[in-house]
């Protein structure tokens, strides 16, 4: 299980696939949050994201903030309460296009993309990062400050971006190599459950 | 003699149910730490021991700053012990609920929530139309209220599954369906957590029940001896799925099996199974008739 480190968005396409199932990931620079509804606008209503997301870090968020100031075209500025993961499998259709669409390179939650993520991230040089789902006062103070937030009238499942230091620990769920410990662990668990029947 | 008013008993019930819910979301009961402390222990996976100690780390940070163990600050549910003499209606307890639910979470702030279901508009600070849900049973011969408040978010909660078995399924059936459940929830509801099944009744009942489980203490045994020995063989059983921490494969895949029963139709037999993740937040109060809140006593 090597460890690396990668800060984002990145530049070169092997800071990617250096990055193998089960391997452990430190994150550096700037990150995206992203949710259900900002992706629905995208995709579903066809709505260019006002950020560019070539080589980005995206994170499942939607974060508890307190809005601190507004600016004179009525743009908030907020700080940090908690910041975690959500779940990641509702969002799976949207990776083809984000890769291919936008450039995103990473997409980090929490419990995994089911097996159709793998052909778009091997064919796109795409990784998903397992982050650990409810650590979210740690996740917090490696959020450094939230820089930027677009589509405020989505609250709280605005573009959030945020710079972060020694984000981690992140576990390579998926690589862009084929390779899923999702898939590895479900086929497992499906070969123990006919074993486990034959004994009730 | 107490001269307290129904209007001081509101009041209470707000109070205490704001308390709560912020208490819940920030320090998770003993019985729980204890719970993954042993997960930490029994775990032989590099990465699973990884997790859960990042677990342990993030519960002691939370302790720390004071801050939420997750981000998810949940639907609130509510369960409530009403004793037959406690002098404040129902109707008024719940009022008062979903007061300190929305005062809490403007307050703090915390993260609302809740949206219309069609349109996915927020609709306030963590209440609306029927939130937050509370849960009722009745008690005779007392004057008191216990409330439980439990944040149940919903990465665990989109992991609740339903069937009806029917009787030729037998217990069998049972142990198969709830196999199968926490297996195809793989790492999406946060495990290691608790499973909570509900056995028997109705349909809707089942889930009740499946609810009702996963908040009870940690390792509660069902008091008949058939369905603790059930949970005992389920709880042994889930893990061996090698399901473990976060669905990344590992030893402990949960921390427990909870199951409540009811008595059903001679042609019925339904499994509900409610997930309930690591963080299974909970937190609970008794109030005195005269409106003194104790928030030490666990239900």
């Amino acid at each position: 299980m090597a460890h690396h480190e990668v800060t984002f968005p990145i530049t070169d396409p092997a800071d990617i696939l250096k990055l193998r199932a089960g391997d452990e990931v430190t994150v550096q620079g700037h990150i995206i949050g992203i949710r259900d509804r900002t992706q629905i606008r995208i995709f579903d209503q066809g709505v260019e994201p006002p950020m560019n997301l070539g080589g980005a870090f995206l994170l499942h968020t939607a974060p508890n903030v307190r809005k601190v100031s507004e600016d004179a075209e009525g743009r908030g500025t907020y700080e940090k309460i908690c910041i975690g993961t959500t779940t990641s499998a509702r969002m799976v259709r949207f990776t083809e296009g984000l890769g291919e669409q936008y450039g995103v390179r990473a997409i980090c939650g929490k419990g995994g993309f089911p097996d159709v993520a793998i052909e778009p991230m091997q064919r796109l040089g795409m990784v998903y990062f397992a982050i650990v789902g409810g650590a979210a006062a740690l996740e917090t103070t490696q959020i450094e400050e939230i820089e930027e937030v677009l589509w405020e009238e989505l609250m709280p499942e605005c573009l959030w971006k945020f710079r972060v230091k020694d984000f981690g620990p992140l576990i390579v769920g998926i690589d862009a190599h084929g390779n899923s410990l999702y898939h590895d662990v479900q086929a497992r668990a499906h070969e123990k459950l006919k074993e486990l029947y034959a004994r009730l | 003699m107490s001269t307290t008013t129904t209007t001081d008993l509101d009041g209470a019930v707000e109070d205490a149910a704001a308390h709560l819910y912020v208490w819940a979301l920030k320090d998770i009961p003993q019985d729980l730490r204890d719970a993954l402390a042993d997960a930490r222990d029994r775990e032989t996976s590099k990465t699973g021991i990884r997790i859960l100690e990042t677990i342990h780390r993030n519960v002691s940070i939370a302790d720390e700053q004071k801050n939420l163990v997750c981000q998810d600050t949940g639907i609130a549910v509510y369960t409530c012990r009403v004793g037959e003499h406690f002098p404040l209606h129902p109707t008024r307890i719940y009022a008062a609920l979903k007061a300190g639910t929305a005062r809490a979470t403007v307050e703090h702030p915390l993260r609302s929530n809740t949206v219309h279901v069609l349109t996915r508009e927020n609709t306030g600070p963590n209440i609306g139309y029927r939130l937050p849900i509370v849960h009722w049973d009745f008690i005779p011969d007392w004057d008191g209220l216990d409330v439980k408040c439990v944040p149940k978010g919903s990465g665990s909660e989109n992991m609740s599954f339903l069937k009806m078995c029917i009787p030729a399924d037998g217990v069998v059936g049972i142990k198969k369906f709830v196999l199968e459940s926490i297996v195809d929830a793989g790492g999406k509801p946060c495990p290691p957590g608790i499973v909570g099944v509900g056995i028997g009744g109705s349909a809707d009942y089942a889930m009740y029940m499946a609810k009702e489980a996963i908040a009870r203490p940690v390792g509660t045994r069902n008091p008949d001896p058939l369905v603790a020995q059930l949970e005992d063989e389920l709880y042994g059983l889930l893990n061996e799925t090698g399901i473990g921490p976060m669905g990344l494969g590992g030893d402990v895949t949960v921390l427990q099996c909870h199951i409540e029963h009811a008595d059903t139709h001679m042609t019925l037999n339904p499994v509900a199974v409610n997930y309930q993740c690591w963080a299974a937040r909970r937190a609970s109060a008794h109030i005195a008739a005269d409106g003194s809140i104790d928030f030490d006593r666990e239900f």
